[in-house]
Parts: C-alpha cells; structure tokens; sequence
C-alpha cells in the first residue's frame, strides 16, 4: 500500500465518544486538560460533546457530570489552534442545540443519522451550512448494515442538504478493510470532488487502523481516533498508534508523535475507569453488528438479570437494533429472564 | 333527527384514509366529506367510492356547502404548514377542528388523560400532540396522579416506513411538542422525548419507554395499579397498547416498556405510531360528538 505524501486530518473523539466508557463523567477540568495537551501536540480537530450527541443527557445514555454548554464553552476557550467540534443526533438534539454549540465557539457540526435515515439531517444541516465559516459534516452511522451502492445515496442526500465532508461510520466496528474500500472508494468517486470523505472505527475487531489505513488509500482525508483509543466498546482507532502508522507510511498529519503519545499514556490511561481493550464483550459488538454504545448497558442489564452480557449483544445483533436504543436493552434482559425462569420452573 | 354527528377529514393521505375506516365503524360520528388538493389522488377516489362528498380544491372546496352538510366537526391530516389557515376557515362555519398535524395551536389532547376537559371548556380547536405523545403521555400521567414526577423522559422507536416525509423534515417538532405535552398534560415538571427511526425488515412494531424519576420513593402498588387501569382506559380504543415489561423500580426510576400495535385499518399494523394518532383523533371527535347529540354543546363561530 502506497500512502507517500497523502495529507489527512485527524480528529480525537476522546471527549466525545470516550464519554461513554467514562459514563458521561469526564470533568470540565479533565477535559481542559487534556484539550490544551491535544492543541499543544498539534492534533488540529478535537470533539466535545455527551457521548450520544447535543441534549444526550437523559435516563437513557446517562447524565453527564457537565453540561454541553460547560463542557464546550470551557474547551473552546482554552485551546489555540485546534478547532473544536460537536455531534447532534437528531432525534436527541435539535438546532437550538446546535445554535448553543456555535455559540460557544465550536468550529465543525457533525450531525450524525443511521446509515438509511440521512433525510432527518436535513433540518440540522441546512441550518449549519448557512453559518459562515462552520464546517458541516454529515454522519452515517452503522454504515456496515447496508451495501455500498444505497451507503452513496444517503452520503448524497447529506451532501445535498450542505454538508462540505460526508462520514462513513463503522459503529458496531464490524468492518473490515474490504467493506471500508467498497464504501470509501464508491462515495469517492460519485460524490462531488469538493466533498471530503471520512472514516470514523471503532476497534472491536481489533481493525481500527487497517480499516482507517484502507479508508485513506481510497480516498478519505479524514480519521477519526481517539489517544489510548478512548471510545465506545474496545474504543476507537487508537490514534497514537494510527500516527505512527503514518509517520512510517509517510503520511502527512501535522500532529506531533511522541506528543501525542504522551498525551495517551499520561493524561487518558490514567482517567481509565477500566482499560478499554478488546476483551469478550467488545469483541462480540464487532462479530455481531453491535452499536458500541451498548456495551456497558449490556453489561450492567447481565449483572443485574444474572444473564450472559455476550447472550445480550448477540441478541441485540439479531434483532438489528440500530444507535440510541439503548432502551431496548433491559427489555430484552427482562424478556430474556422470563425465558430462563419459565425454562427453569 | 340523525343521532350521527357530520364530520370531514382533510388531507386524504394515509393517516386520513386510515381515519376515515375508523370513522365509518363509529355509532356517533359520520363522515361525510374528504378534502384533498391532488385532483387524481387515491385517497379521494378511495372516499368517493365510500360515498363522501369529496374535492380537490381544499379546504374552500368545501367551505360553501359545509354548513348545509351539517358538518360540525373536522380532521386535520395535511401539514403543520396549512393547518392554522384550514382551522380559521372551517371555525368560522361553526365546526370544531381536530389536529393531527404537529401545529399545535390548539389545547394538547391525549384523550384518557385530558379529553374530558377539552370538552367541557368547549375549545373549538384541539391538538393531538405526536404520535409518541399519544403512545407515552398516558403513562407518564398514570405515575404523576400517584405521586410528584420531577422528570419524565419517552423513547419512542418507530420503523422507518412509518415515519413519513413530515416528521422526517421536522423531526425537531417531535422532540419539542412531545416534551412540552409530557409537561403540561403528563404532568412531569421537567419533560424529555426522544425519537429512533429504524429501518429493519420485517418493520418492527412501535415501541415505547417511559422513563419517570420520582419525587419521593415511588409507592409501587399504587403505581402498579394506576399503570394498569390507565392501560385499560388506551385499550378502549387502541387495543394493541400493550405492556410489555416492567415498571422497573429502581431508586426513584420508574421505566416503563410498551409496545403499540396498530388495528391495521389502512395503515399496516406495525405502524402503532400512526394508529394511535387516528384512534385518538376519533376518540376526541366521538367525546364531541356525544356532548353536541346530548344538547350541552352548540360548536359556533367564536
């Protein structure tokens, strides 16, 4: 594989989908920290919002230790040269999320939908792109689920709708770096060549950085990352790693080495509840099509039902369940239970 | 004198169409005009053929003759953007307006929680909230009539092919009317709603979850029972609202897991979301209905 001279930007997702593996409990502090860090290690684009996304805070995914508005107020005043971003769900925020986010100074929207639901962007991005200067990204989450060929489809509507860059999400961390190639490379070559393309993995098969590397070779300019891999299920692409992939490849991203390694191993591990890795939960989110938002749901549902976190996943798979029903989760242990007993008595 | 109260349904569209075979089956209700703007529709040939009086001209096709149709009650299924002119015209011929569309410029009405009181205030405009509105503010209002809820929260998960163009271009209008109703007429303090739209086939049936933080230590006996009588109350009228799992108790969480089958009428059954909002539109139009045939109520141009 051949990446010499490609230019890519990198973006951290540590204090956004990190939010998950942490509980929603980052601190305005920690996240300060760790900002000015990433801005001094040159990392150029760095998300802040709950995990699930603007108005995220609810029973359902958790209440953050800090609002949106603190957290994102208080990390745009404090870096220098990174650009901040924000997610929205719509269906969870709306543009009065988005118009406080702008507010407090952020630099990229990413309005996030399932991989066959962009048309409920439409609101949210055609709103953005009327902002001057903010950088509208459309993001098709689950993108797995469907062939490469409808994938472009909705890419395209998100296009239609304003967004500059048009993201390809492995949520469930299922793809391998074939399916990455098929989707990247047919979006590349049908969208318009002003739109850049993104890849955003997660590293529950373990593939974080092959499907990002295969991302790039057909046409991605953007990777999303997080340090030491912070992130929802075994987390994302482990972003130091992935940089010193591509200092090795000779692939221009900007962002200091050794700083950001740093930044990993000092700053992330450390606020570490239990080390994100792939073990056998996370492992069955990426084998079985899984959201990886659901895991620690799942795990919390099996200790209290007495069930196996692994039966849940699976189930969850079947029953192609798709990001934010995380509700679903202890209805089906309960469902689940009542099974186990009936078959029991 | 006819013991059926005259109604007409705007926007012959699916939610329209799905109304009228309701209202057919009513004993108090008859419906006897269908209005559309698209001359070739289905849904007006559809109407014709069930012998209402129909046109293409909208709401001024109708509005000449309404008065000597007798129609004193109305449907509103179009949009959100026509919905308040549509109101203004058919008022002023002395019928009272029932709105499906998300406008909400009328009174919220969730027909077991607040029906009666839209009656008796005589309001000749009433909204039916959302589709998730009608499916969880029963259930939020069956705990807040136990004891103070601080926060109630709904997650309503629909399949894609129910979710039609006009939710899809202001999903926004969901979150926002829906968590207003679970305010004012769940009783909630603070209100949340959320929306999941998926796509997998065979579509899955409307699912709800209704998340409620109590005040105090929840009473689960008493909220058990509440739970279940205002379960009965949906079922008059929307028998496939079913419990499928808790209350789960835990702390001062109360969730609640429901699951909304459709009758199928026009609509497929899987489309409980839709269902639900013409079955509560009728209920209303029926409450009407029985008050006018009763002499307590005379519908008139404000």
């Amino acid at each position: 594989m051949d990446l010499k001279g490609k230019k890519i930007t990198v973006h951290d997702m540590c204090l956004r989908d990190g939010m998950h593996p942490k509980q929603h409990q980052i601190s305005v502090d920690e996240m300060v920290t760790v900002a000015k860090a990433m801005d001094a290690a040159g990392i150029p684009l760095i998300e802040v919002t709950h995990g699930d996304g603007l108005g995220g805070a609810s029973v359902n995914y958790g209440f953050p230790a800090n609002s949106d508005e603190e957290y994102l107020s208080a990390v745009c005043g404090a870096v220098k040269n990174s650009k901040v971003s924000a997610l929205l769900l719509p269906g969870i925020g709306t543009v009065d999320h988005l118009k406080m986010a702008v507010d407090c100074g952020i630099g990229t929207i990413r309005v996030a939908t399932h991989c066959t639901e962009a048309d409920v962007s439409e609101q949210h991005l055609t709103m953005a792109a009327k902002y001057d200067k903010l950088d509208v990204v459309g993001f098709l989450m689950m993108a797995h689920m469907i062939e490469p060929e409808a994938l472009l489809e909705q890419l395209q509507l998100m296009e239609s709708y304003g967004a500059n860059c048009v993201y390809i999400t492995d949520s469930a961390g299922y793809m391998l770096p074939d399916d990455v190639t098929a989707r990247v490379a047919l979006a590349r070559e049908k969208l318009n060549p002003n739109t850049e393309i993104g890849f955003h993995g997660h590293h529950n098969l373990g593939m974080g950085i092959a499907n990002s590397l295969a991302a790039v070779e057909a046409g991605a300019t953007r990777i999303d990352g997080s340090l030491a891999g912070l992130g929802a299920g075994a987390g994302n692409t482990p972003l130091e790693v992935f940089l010193a992939v591509c200092d090795r490849m000779g692939v221009e991203t900007g962002v200091d080495l050794f700083k950001a390694m740093d930044v990993a191993e000092d700053l992330i591990v450390p606020m570490m509840d239990d080390i994100v890795r792939v073990d056998r939960d996370s492992l069955t989110l990426g084998w079985a099509g899984v959201y990886s938002s659901f895991l620690l749901f799942a795990k919390r549902a099996a200790k209290k039902y007495n069930l196996s976190a692994r039966d849940i996943l699976v189930e969850l798979g079947r029953r192609r369940t798709v990001g934010g029903q995380e509700d679903m989760i202890e209805d089906l242990a309960l469902d689940m239970a009542k099974e186990r007993d009936k078959i029991g008595a | 004198m006819s013991n059926k109260i005259k109604a007409a349904i705007i926007g012959p569209g699916n939610i329209g169409t799905d109304l009228l075979m309701k209202a057919m089956r009513s004993d108090v209700i008859e419906p006897v005009w269908m209005v559309g703007v698209v001359p070739d529709s289905p849904g007006l040939a559809r109407a014709q053929e069930m012998g209402l009086k129909t046109t293409a001209e909208g709401v001024d096709g109708m509005l000449s003759t309404m008065r000597e149709d007798g129609v004193q009650i109305c449907f509103d299924a179009t949009s959100a953007y026509v919905h308040a002119e549509n109101s203004r015209k058919v008022n002023e011929q002395g019928a009272v307006m029932i709105d499906l569309t998300p406008a909400a410029i009328g009174p919220f009405c969730v027909p077991p929680v607040n029906l009666s009181n839209a009656v008796a205030e005589r309001k000749m405009n009433v909204n039916m909230v959302t589709c998730g509105g009608q499916a969880t503010i029963p259930l939020v209002a069956a705990v807040s009539r136990v004891q103070s809820v601080s926060y109630a929260e709904i997650v309503a998960t629909v399949s894609s092919k129910s979710a039609g163009p006009g939710t899809r271009k202001n999903i926004d209008e969901f979150t926002r009317t829906t968590s207003r109703g679970i305010e004012s007429v769940g009783g909630a303090e603070k209100g949340k709603a959320i929306i999941i739209i998926n796509p997998a086939e065979p579509p899955l049936i409307m699912r709800d979850t209704v998340h409620c933080l109590t005040v105090d230590e929840p009473d689960q006996d008493a909220i058990r029972q509440s739970i279940d009588d205002m379960i009965a109350e949906v079922q008059k009228y929307v028998p496939g609202y079913t419990l499928k799992n808790g209350p789960v108790f835990d702390g001062k969480r109360v969730s609640i897991y429901m699951e909304v089958e459709g009758l199928g009428d026009f609509l497929p059954k899987y489309a409980g979301n839709l269902d639900i909002m013409t079955a509560a539109g009728l209920r209303t139009a029926e409450m009407y209905a029985e008050e006018i045939l009763a002499g307590n109520f005379v519908p008139s141009a404000a």
